[in-house]
């Protein structure tokens, strides 16, 4: 038995190294030099199918490099203090509670300190109303909410989220925002794609921009909105590079 | 005819001991093998959807292949390897209700097994990455699948149970069709029929068909239920 109190070996920060992958003759990312600082608001940008899925799959260790690779501080092949929301993300057939206690118990977090950690978790979200009701049967803002909940429940060092917004209403989107703001208070590395600009404006505090499976830069918001840009960015940010 | 079913009817409201004992004896041979069947397919077509082997396409095949299995093969089979010259012949369970639900958990494991296959492999495409990124190694994700699926699960063990208990081939065989023993009700239908005493046959028809109406009912409606609970 451990309890999540014993994840704290630092994990962060990650590093690829000439990460590439390919598949069935498609290369699909390129030569990705990456370093994921802990603590750091990452937002991850760039046009339909550049490969910022694709490259946080990677990074959470659902895909492995097949060229390059990917080192963990921590020296874990999969580091376990980390935790993924995805763009659709997958609630299982049982309660809201039951969902959040599912990710504890495959840990094999003792029954005690599980109760006590879902029933913060759903105070801390909103969702106690909500405990007992099938998870699947939630509205669309509500599986999010629950997806991200369960998300921190699992006491990641890093959370990725992919376009963690891109189904909600703008107040749920501020709802969100102020959810991740807030983890990122607590120190947790966030690594996000979007497509809304003004989200990574308030969000990011480095950006990374991706095209056709390649890094173009990766530096701090303020420098990449304001500064001198890499054509391919400026093309972006100009609403004029399709793909 | 009229006089059958008056017969049939009055059989049926008296509580006939004889009959009594073929629905008793039915419903624990199928109930048993679906049991059986169960606890073997369900485990083994997540298995199935799960673990990459090679040959894995070819026994996928066979099972499918097998759930059109002939009840009288299945039934031949059992008999060959319990007669007192096959190689089980020395556990003296030919013509003993042990040996029909054997035959009979031979004809449904292919359909539970095909199955929970085609369910869990489903289910494994959406959920693969968010069960990976929870932490569940492809053996925790059985049994998580297997809850997860459970609604079109249980439809799948219901057509296994009605399978089963409208055969009468197997049983016949390897049963004998003893009555107090190993009579069933399809093989007590075909004997009366053949006898031409036509008022059991009509009672035991009467009450398959209800048997079968009702398990559809429920089949249905936990269906609907769950698609209402559970989303
Ligand atoms: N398993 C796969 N096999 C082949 N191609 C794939 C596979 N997975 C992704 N791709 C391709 O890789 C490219 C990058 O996909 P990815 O999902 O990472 O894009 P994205 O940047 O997240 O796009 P979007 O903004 O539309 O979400 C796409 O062209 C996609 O079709
Ligand atoms: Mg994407």
């Amino acid at each position: 038995m451990r309890s999540l109190r014993d994840i704290h070996t630092a994990i962060l920060p990650l590093r690829l190294e000439g990460a590439g992958y390919r598949v069935g003759g498609a290369q699909l990312l390129s030569d990705i030099t990456l370093n994921i600082a802990p603590g750091r608001r990452l937002v991850i940008l760039g046009p339909n199918g550049a490969g910022k899925s694709l490259l946080l799959r990677l990074c959470h260790g659902l895909i492995e490099p097949t060229s390059g690779s990917r080192v963990w501080a921590s020296g874990e092949a999969r580091a376990e203090a980390q935790a993924m929301v995805f763009q659709r993300p997958v609630l299982l057939r049982r309660s809201v509670a039951a969902n959040l206690d599912y990710p504890l118990s495959l840990r094999g977090v003792p029954r005690a300190e599980r109760r006590e950690t879902v029933t913060s978790t759903l105070r801390r979200f909103g969702l106690e109303h909500l405990a007992d009701r099938p998870a699947r049967l939630l509205s669309g803002g509500e599986q999010q909410r629950l997806a991200v909940a369960r998300a921190r429940a699992m006491a990641p060092q890093v959370l990725f989220l992919d376009e963690p917004t891109s189904a909600l209403d703008p107040s749920a989107t501020r709802i969100i925002e102020s959810m991740i703001e807030g983890f990122s208070a607590e120190g947790i590395a966030i690594v996000m794609t979007t497509h809304d600009l003004g989200q990574a404006r308030r969000l990011a505090q480095d950006v990374a921009f991706l095209h056709r499976g390649r890094l173009i830069e990766h530096r701090p918001a303020n420098m990449f909105f304001s500064g001198p840009k890499a054509p391919e960015t400026r093309a972006f940010l100009a609403g004029e590079l399709i793909w | 005819m009229d006089g059958a079913f008056t017969a049939a009817f009055g059989l049926i409201a008296s509580g006939d001991a004889a009959l009594m004992q073929i629905i008793g004896l039915s419903l624990r041979v199928t109930l048993t093998a679906v049991a059986i069947a169960s606890l073997i397919g369900l485990p083994l077509g997540a298995g199935l959807a799960l673990a990459r082997f090679p040959g894995r396409g070819a026994v996928i095949v066979l099972f499918n292949a097998l759930m059109g299995l002939p009840p009288v093969v299945a039934g031949l089979l059992v008999y060959l390897m319990l007669s007192r010259s096959g190689p089980l012949g020395g556990l003296a369970l030919l013509f003993t209700p042990t040996a029909m639900i054997v035959a009979q958990t031979i004809l449904i494991l292919p359909i539970v097994v095909s199955l929970t296959r085609s369910v869990v492999e489903d289910l494994w495409a959406e959920y693969r990455d968010q069960l990976r990124s929870l932490g569940a190694s492809r053996l925790r994700a059985v049994p998580t699948l297997l809850w997860d699926g459970r609604v079109s699960l249980l439809t799948g063990i219901l057509a296994g149970f009605g399978r089963a208990s409208a055969e009468v081939g197997a049983v016949l065989i390897v049963g004998g069709n003893i009555a107090g023993h190993t009579r069933t009700m399809t093989t007590a239908i075909t004997l009366e029929t053949a006898r031409g005493s036509l008022s059991l046959a009509v009672a035991l028809g009467i009450i398959l068909m209800g048997l079968t109406l009702a398990l559809n009912a429920v089949a249905w409606g936990a269906g609907q239920w769950a698609r209402g609970r559970l989303g």
